[in-house]
């Protein structure tokens, strides 16, 4: 029965796992496609012209293209922050006792978990201004990448919200039952015996969101921010906007993002396992 | 007397109705229902200090909802449940000062996985009773040590069988210095051959003179250790006596019956 406390349950987190469905294979093959398309942007070149190759600009342009990246990650980075402390907070609002702090705490967490993210990340450029002024009256500038990267936190902060929940909401009445017994307060146990044991259960639900969240950070190219994809767009244009670069360029991000998020599902799926057989 | 100065020094609410000669738990017409379902139809007993009581009765009778009353797990809709003159059911009741006073163990032993079993221990007096971490480690090791798991300090509950889950599980409830202690089934998810360890320890607590309330299916441990047994069944107290005339000279059929299937 002790068992029962440390098992990992997928459903219980809502969906499946991204992260357990990667395999290196994925990469070999978009690598393989990647050369492929290299090849034969270089057969479609015109023959008569002296024209630079695909790979020779893409060289020619990888320090701006990998600038963008650094931008990705960096997003991805601060939005994930953002969206684990807000979204523990409203994961444990979400289990109040008081009606009036549960249920917007639900309705928050249900309306950015089931909302697409492109509108939120629309909603979130449009309504928050550029600037803001400080209660000092500092004005401070927001600029378009920290207003994507703030939308980016939202529905992986209901996401959290809901993996908090269902985390806690896992661990077996008995374990409160006895803390109460030991005249332990619902603080205390959720702070000493509840949320400790939530930690393992919800590190690998919460690292397949990071990847998902890394994943998106491409959305805010549409906006203008200057990321890896629309530096890559910006490269090919001001390399004569040729058509044969396409596929290439873009195979090229890929493998970049696969590169990536290729080690976080292997360790994601390293300590889903070791969750799983631990007790 | 030395466990009433005692309980004072922890700082619990001194009962002034209540002198250590009266029942330490005393329920009059306790009523208790789950939504429409009625558990508890008037169920009233006295156990007194040092006493040890065994409840006994057919699945679904209500004897772990009630001793969970007692320590108010659950809560009662009628009647009066005092514990050393304090009431359980009362709203302004000082929750802490009760817990500290009675002392539970479950059936599923409820350990804490994320911590071994000198943790487990430790716990609540460091981190609720907020009392020297070194002085109560001194006490946890001795606890241990008198349920018999020495070596295991460091051990997990996942690497510990059930019997010495159970077992932790007493010694955790011990560390609180209760002055009773209650057990709800505690032996029923064991094996067979670990149930001996756990009523050792149950027999040895009884033999110190803790007032116990055991709510068991071993009847022939309840023969023994007992000093009164009660038979409960669908929400009232059916008979009640000392063991021996208990069990052989029992007057109601229901009694018998149960007598006759369990024996």
């Amino acid at each position: 029965m002790s068992g029962m406390a440390f098992r990992i349950e997928a459903r219980r987190f809502g969906g499946g796992s991204f992260c357990s469905h990667v395999h290196w294979r994925h990469g070999l093959w978009l690598g393989l496609a990647f050369f492929g398309s290299l090849v034969f942007a270089y057969a479609q070149s015109e023959p008569g012209q002296q024209v630079p190759s695909a790979i020779s600009t893409l060289i020619l342009w990888l320090p701006f293209i990998l600038k963008g990246f650094g931008l990705n990650l960096l997003m991805s980075f601060i939005a994930m922050a953002a969206a684990t402390v807000l979204g523990i907070g409203l994961g444990l609002l979400q289990i109040s006792k008081l009606p009036l702090l549960r249920w917007p705490a639900w309705f928050v967490t249900h309306l950015f978990r089931n909302s697409p993210w492109l509108v939120i990340l629309f909603m979130v450029m449009f309504l928050v201004p550029f600037e803001m002024y400080l209660p000092g009256g500092e004005r401070v500038m927001l600029p378009d990448w920290i207003k994507a990267t703030f939308a980016f936190s939202l529905p992986v902060m209901a996401n959290i919200s809901e993996i908090l929940r269902g985390a806690i909401n896992s661990i077996p009445k008995g374990q409160w039952e006895s803390a109460e017994s030991l005249a332990f307060t619902r603080g205390q146990t959720l702070r000493w015996i509840i949320l400790p044991q939530c930690v393992r259960r919800a590190i690998p639900p919460w690292m397949n969101w990071y990847a998902l969240l890394a994943l998106a950070t491409p959305m805010a190219s549409i906006l203008g921010v200057r990321e890896a994809v629309s530096n890559t767009q910006a490269a090919m244009e001001a390399s004569g906007a040729r058509p044969e670069f396409l596929i290439p360029f873009y195979l090229f991000l890929l493998c970049l993002f696969f590169a990536y998020i290729y080690p976080i599902a292997i360790w994601t799926r390293k300590l889903e396992r070791k969750y799983a057989v631990a007790n | 007397m030395p466990l009433q100065t005692n309980s004072n020094a922890r700082g619990a609410n001194p009962q002034p109705n209540w002198a250590p000669d009266m029942p330490i738990i005393s329920l009059r017409d306790v009523h208790k229902s789950f939504g429409a379902v009625e558990v508890l139809k008037g169920i009233s007993f006295d156990v007194r200090k040092g006493e040890v009581v065994c409840i006994i009765g057919p699945s679904g009778s209500g004897k772990s909802t009630l001793i969970r009353c007692i320590n108010g797990l659950n809560n009662i809709q009628k009647g009066s449940i005092k514990v050393e003159g304090q009431e359980v059911n009362d709203p302004k009741l000082d929750l802490l000062s009760l817990r500290k006073k009675v002392g539970i163990v479950f059936q599923q032993y409820n350990l804490f996985p994320h911590k071994t079993a000198l943790q487990n221990v430790m716990m609540a007096p460091v981190l609720v009773l907020r009392e020297p971490k070194r002085e109560v480690e001194e006490r946890a090791r001795a606890l241990i040590a008198k349920v018999r798991l020495q070596g295991k300090e460091d051990a997990y509950p996942g690497e510990l069988s059930g019997g010495q889950q159970q077992r932790v599980a007493i010694a955790r409830s011990l560390a609180m210095r209760p002055d009773i202690m209650l057990f709800d089934e505690v032996t029923a998810a064991l094996d067979p051959e670990t149930v001996k360890e756990v009523l050792l320890t149950i027999r040895e607590l009884a033999a110190e003179g803790m007032t116990c309330i055991l709510v068991t299916h071993e009847m022939g441990f309840a023969r023994e250790v007992a000093d009164h047994v009660y038979f409960t069944d669908r929400g009232v107290i059916v008979e009640h006596g000392p063991p021996d005339q208990f069990f052989t000279k029992a007057n109601d059929p229901r009694t018998r019956q149960f007598l006759s299937q369990v024996l």
